[in-house]
This record gives structure tokens, C-alpha cells and sequence, in this order.
């Protein structure tokens, strides 16, 4: 078993036809032969993509899902036009939708979220890397070579910091169940308890690695959520890490999430409420391979 | 982005809510026609920084008992006697850092009689991605310290993007803030024309602290603080003219022409990363190592050669770095990209620092072997941790 992705995902890529979009479905098509099905693309119906497998493309994501029978989406569109592709995706009732796209106004995705509560879908991000089962699907921008089939299940707010935990762990030996990454934005699909409560369910999951970061309180309600279910005898080892001990307070890093404000969102707080949830913190960032090595001894 | 606070009130005022007149003014000369257009007999002489705690806050270059950075003034004489005062000189406040902050515009506002002062902001509130008031009978103080202290008297109000502030919202808002009478009847239209400012033009916050009620029973907004999503500035170009980029550190607003995300800091380790998580968490790790770095610097996803050539001689341009950590690990990003363009970067502006390069992920053996064959003196390391030691080192040896 593993979570959200698996061999038999299916998955029409939203933006296909851009660079970004284009360059990273070969990647996809090149990682275990990940079922790429089609691209949307509202004024090209009926075109094929012209890549090393040709993909028929679709003028809505529900046509395209009527044709193909995908499971999943994934959105590359630009920042103006995201919102509104994901919409037309939880329209279509495309189960999984995994949203790239970096810079979407928040705004935005208040109207998203509204919208996704009522619905039957399950988003993930925005401004996310993806999601990878190792070895059978990869939907998004992660290097597919630093992966090996395992037992550890990665969920992170950074992208970047999800590639150093995922190859960290290869070269330790243990590998991934799956690698989730939900994204640096402070309104998004997926939270880290939702994750979290997948990878407790899941067999094939030995152990989890959670990355966080400065801002917002997601970190603290994921420790909640981690003491209330070990309580229940629901546990897993666990090896954590926080980004942005050293950040400025009231600056935004980067990230629109990644601000701490009115002594919120720091990381202290956060690494505090963790190790009271029995996740062992790294201090570095290079260590969360060998950190998880000992999590999973004691 | 911010604004300035008579920006900020011009902007509600758009969307009607209650402000008094005020006049900005940037030079000592304008002060005097400026009280003139006002009705007096109470003024109020406001410096325009990007900053709170002004009032409480201090001229660096004057005696330490002289007022702060607004000030009452009984006459129009007061006024300009003031305004000669503060334009000009470094206010130095709370938020300001030590440096202070100069004070290049004034705001001279008609004086309110105020009978209560109370706190209104609205931010999206990330715990139910929604858009939520905040309010609290405490205004006028710091909210920070209101939060800290009385809990208990913050109230926070959740908006549901379809229906917008409801009747029953207005209510609520009215008795958490202790409304009645006309000042209630103000807060029925104010609530929701607030809410349809920030949603309308992309705020991130928008600040009323204080909201005040007058002696006559009404409401006014007595100061305003709005900051924008930069995300959103697509759509706003009327709000961008409103950007004072003297507010700015100049590093930072460069970076931002290339799209750049780029704070300033105060170490010598200049870093480029990719991804604003991995950028914090080398910062990190290059502080757990004993030293500091000199900025945040995430080149973002798609960056192309130009942008990374940009990012480095943003870095090399700040002469508190004395050594640069290049680390990558490419996903969207290739390494190759990157590393074309700090060979490009380096061709140009040179390399007086030791520069330390870690490559990983897509097109690694690529970027690899783009630095090996530049010939530049660059240390390559093999991974995170092997970075940041490096870089510490090279820069301690120095």
C-alpha cells in the first residue's frame, strides 16, 4: 500500500501545454511509467500533445475525465488563471487534485477552499512539489531519481526540504511508502494532520517524517493530533524539523505562509509541541536521514 | 506590499468609510496652506512611515523629552512649528529597529473628540482559510501586548466568502466592540464596506487600531494601516502606484525586479537556494555552524540564467558578504540553469569571496560539469551539511 498515488493513477496534467507543464509530464512518463492520460486546455480540444507518448487534449477537465477515466489532476497553470483551473477541476469531481502553481493570490484561494469543503475532491497544495509513490506514480516536480521503494512516509510544507528528507532517506536505506508535499501557502487543500492521518492507516508506512515551518499553528494542531491518537495506541517513530529558527519576525520568507507575526508561528513553539508529541527534532536540516535512523531504534 | 497611512485611508475612503480630512504634505513649506484647508481648531500632525508605534516613538535628532512622531496641535502656527520639527529627522520606534526610520511625508489631519477607542483588523485567517475580523474593546494600544495580556477581550469573526458580512456578522461585531446606538448603526455599513475593500483590492491586512467613537456617537477610522498580497498585484496597478519605494531597502527592491525573493539580513554568508524552506533551513544551518548569514534568498521555481545571474551580484554587492553558499536541489529547477548562471555571473562581476556550490537533483551531473570546465575557483560540496562546513570555514579563514 502506500497513500493518495499508486500504479493505477490516472492523471490529466492542467497546463500541459506550457514549458513548465510539458517538460515535467516527460518526467512523469519517464518515472515507472506514471499513466499520464491527457492534457486540459480550453482552446486546443481535439490537438495531441506532441511529446515522446502523444496525450490527447481535452477542452474541459470534464471531458477529459469522461474519456480518459482519470483519477487525478494536476495543475501547472499560471498564477492568474490556477484558481480557476482547480475549480473546474472540483466541478468535474476529479478525486485527487495536486496544484504546482507558486504565486496564487490568497484571495483566491479562500474561494477555493469554500468551494472544495462542499465537494468530493481532495487538493493538494497550491504551490506544492506533489506527491510520489516511489517506483509506480509521480504527479509533480520532484526528482524522481533520489527515490527508492520504503517504508517512510514524507509529508513537508517545503518542496526542497521534501528532496533533502526523501534522498536522506534513501541513502540511509529505508526508502518511501510515499512523499507528499503540501505546500508553502497559508490557505491550502491538504493539511498536515489530514496526511498524517493517512500515513498512521497505512501498513506499508513504518515510519514519518514531518517538515514544517515558521508561521500559522499547523505544526502545533498536527502535535495535538499525534498525542491524541498515540493515546488511542495509534503511533509511529517519528523524525521532525522545523525551518526558519533563524528567520526575522515580521518578514516574510519567501514562502506567503512563512511570516511570523504578533510572536506566532515561531519555530521554538513549534519544535516544543512536537517533542512533547514524541517526534524527534533535527537541528539540521542535513540530518533528518540519521535522525529518523534513531526514532526508529528507541 | 504597504502603504502609508494617508494612502490607506484615501483608499477607504473610496469604499466610504468614515475618515477625517487630512491633507499629506512633503515639504515644511506645504504645512501651513495644508492646516489652512482644514476646519480646525484641534489638527493632528502624523509622520508617514511604514512603521507602527509612532506616537510613542522618538526623533533621533532631537532632545530626548520631544514629542513624537504625532503630535496635537492647537493652531495652524503649532502645526507648521511641527511639521519644521519632524520632516526630515529619524523616527525611531518600536518596529523601526534602532536605525530608525526618516520621515519623508506628513499627514495633517482635522482632530477628533474621542470618546472610546477600539481595535478592527482583517486578515485571512489561515486555521479556516477564510477572511476574518478581528476586534477588541482595547484600541489604541498595542494589540500584540491586548493579546498577550487580556486574551480574553480579542474577538475573532470568520466570513463566509459567499455570503460576505451577513447581518448576524455585523451583529456580533457590534457587541464584541460594545456598540449601540448610532456608533452600532455605523457598524452595520462599516463592517461589510471594510470587508469589501480587502477582498476587493487583495489586501493581506488591513488595520484600524484605533477605531474610535466619537463624542458625538459615531464611528470614524482614526488610523489605518493596509498591507497588500504581493501575489495579487497583477490585478491592482492602481495600488502599485501607491508603493513608496524609500520605504524599501534598495538590495530588496532589485531582487524583487527579478522576481526574486530576497530579504536582507544582518551576517556575512551570502546564500542562493531554491525553495523558501530550504533557503530558511540554510540559514539554519549555517547559524548552527557558528556563523550568520547575510541574507534569504530563494531564487524561486522557473528561475532562468538571467534571473540566477541577477540573484548573484545582488549578493556580491552587499560588502558585509565574505563568503557565498550557492545550495540546489533541483526540481523544477535544473540544476544546469543554475549553474550556467553563476559561471555567467561570475564572468562578470567577478569573485572576490569564497564561493561554495552544492548541486543535487534534476540535470545534476549537467551543472556539475558546467562549473568543473568554467575553470572558476569554485568549492563544490556533496551535500547540505558538507556545505554549510565548508563555507563556514572558508569564511572563519579569512
Amino acid at each position: 500500500m502506500s497513500i493518495l498515488i499508486d500504479k493505477n493513477t490516472k492523471i490529466l496534467v492542467q497546463g500541459l501545454t506550457g514549458k513548465t507543464g510539458s517538460f515535467h509530464t516527460e518526467q512523469a512518463l519517464a518515472y515507472h511509467g506514471t499513466q499520464m492520460v491527457g492534457g486540459i486546455h480550453p482552446k486546443k480540444g481535439g490537438e495531441t500533445w506532441d511529446g515522446s507518448a502523444p496525450l490527447p487534449i481535452f477542452a474541459t477537465v470534464a471531458e477529459g475525465k469522461e474519456k480518459t477515466g482519470a483519477t487525478a489532476s494536476v495543475v501547472y497553470v499560471p498564477p492568474a488563471g490556477a484558481a480557476g483551473a482547480i475549480i473546474e477541476a472540483i466541478d468535474a469531481e476529479i478525486p485527487l487534485i495536486v496544484c504546482i502553481t507558486e504565486g496564487i493570490p490568497v484571495l483566491d484561494m479562500v474561494k477555493v477552499k469554500a468551494r472544495l469543503e462542499k465537494s468530493k475532491s481532495r487538493l493538494i497544495g497550491p504551490n506544492c512539489p506533489g506527491i510520489v509513490t516511489p517506483d509506480e506514480c509521480k504527479i509533480g516536480i520532484m526528482p524522481g531519481n533520489i527515490f527508492r521503494k520504503g517504508s517512510v512516509g514524507v509529508v513537508s510544507r517545503s518542496g526542497t526540504l521534501t528532496y533533502e528528507a526523501v534522498f536522506q532517506t534513501t541513502n540511509a536505506g529505508l526508502g518511501q511508502s510515499t512523499a507528499v508535499g503540501i505546500g508553502g501557502d497559508p490557505v491550502k487543500g491538504t493539511e498536515f494532520i489530514d496526511v498524517l492521518e493517512m500515513f498512521l492507516a497505512d501498513d506499508e508506512t513504518k515510519s514519518i517524517i514531518m517538515i514544517g515551518e515558521i508561521g500559522g499553528s499547523a505544526e502545533e494542531d498536527a502535535a495535538q493530533f499525534l498525542k491524541d491518537e498515540a493515546r488511542r495506541g495509534r503511533s509511529k517513530p517519528m523524525a521532525g524539523f522545523i525551518a526558519g529558527r533563524t528567520a526575522p519576525a515580521g518578514r516574510t520568507m519567501g514562502h506567503a505562509g512563512a511570516v511570523i507575526s504578533g510572536g506566532k508561528g515561531g519555530a521554538e513553539d513549534k519544535i516544543a509541541a512536537m517533542e512533547a508529541a514524541g517526534i524527534k527534532v533535527s537541528p539540521s536540516p542535513a540530518r533528518l536521514g540519521t535522525t529518523l535512523v534513531e526514532a526508529i531504534k528507541n | 506590499m504597504n502603504i502609508h497611512e494617508y494612502q490607506a485611508k484615501q483608499v477607504l475612503k473610496g469604499f466610504g468609510a468614515p475618515v477625517a480630512d487630512g491633507v499629506p504634505v512633503f515639504r515644511a513649506s506645504e504645512a501651513e496652506a495644508a492646516a489652512n484647508k482644514l476646519p480646525g481648531p484641534l489638527y493632528v500632525v502624523k509622520s508617514q512611515i511604514h512603521a507602527g508605534g509612532r506616537g510613542k516613538g522618538k526623533f533621533k535628532e532631537l532632545p530626548a523629552d520631544a514629542k513624537g512622531g504625532v503630535r496635537l496641535a492647537k493652531s495652524v502656527a503649532e502645526v507648521v512649528a511641527n511639521a519644521n520639527e519632524m520632516l526630515g529627522n529619524t523616527l525611531v520606534t518600536k518596529q523601526t529597529g534602532p536605525a530608525g526610520k526618516q520621515v519623508n511625508r506628513l499627514y495633517i489631519e482635522d482632530g477628533a473628540d474621542i470618546e472610546r477607542e477600539l481595535y478592527l483588523s482583517i486578515l485571512v485567517d489561515r486555521s479556516v482559510g477564510r477572511v476574518a475580523f478581528v476586534v477588541s474593546t482595547e484600541g489604541g494600544m498595542d494589540i500584540e501586548t491586548v493579546a498577550h495580556d487580556t486574551p480574553e477581550k480579542i474577538v475573532t469573526l470568520a466570513i463566509d466568502p459567499e455570503k460576505g458580512v451577513t447581518a448576524q456578522d455585523a451583529g456580533k461585531l457590534n457587541a464584541a466592540l460594545n456598540l449601540s446606538g448610532n456608533a452600532a448603526k455605523d457598524g452595520e455599513k462599516l463592517f461589510p464596506l471594510l470587508y469589501d475593500a480587502f477582498t476587493t483590492k487583495d489586501m493581506s491586512l488591513l488595520e484600524v487600531n484605533p477605531l474610535i467613537v466619537m463624542k458625538n456617537g459615531h464611528l470614524r477610522v482614526l488610523d489605518a494601516k493596509v498591507s497588500f498580497d504581493n501575489n495579487a498585484l497583477f490585478r491592482h496597478p492602481d495600488m502599485v502606484e501607491l508603493r513608496d519605494t524609500t520605504e524599501e531597502d534598495a538590495k530588496e527592491i532589485e531582487a524583487s525586479k527579478y522576481d526574486l525573493a530576497y530579504v536582507a539580513l544582518d551576517g556575512n554568508i551570502g546564500c542562493m537556494v531554491n525553495g523558501a524552506g530550504l533557503a530558511m533551513a540554510t540559514m539554519d544551518i549555517i547559524k548552527l555552524y557558528g556563523e550568520e548569514p547575510a541574507n534569504f534568498l530563494d531564487v524561486g521555481g522557473g528561475a532562468s540564467k538571467e534571473k540566477v545571474t541577477a540573484a548573484f551580484k545582488i549578493i556580491t554587492a552587499d560588502p558585509n558578504v565574505r563568503g557565498i553558499l550557492v545550495n540546489i536541489f533541483g526540481g523544477i529547477m535544473k540544476c544546469d540553469v543554475i549553474a550556467e548562471g553563476v559561471v555567467a555571473a561570475v564572468k562578470e562581476v567577478g569573485l572576490k569571496v569564497p564561493l561554495v556550490v552544492r548541486l543535487e537533483g534534476t540535470n545534476v551531473e549537467l551543472g556539475k560539469r558546467i562549473i568543473r570546465e568554467s575553470g572558476l575557483n569554485v568549492t563544490p560540496a556533496d551535500d547540505l551539511d558538507d556545505a554549510a562546513q565548508k563555507i563556514v570555514q572558508a569564511v572563519k579563514g579569512n
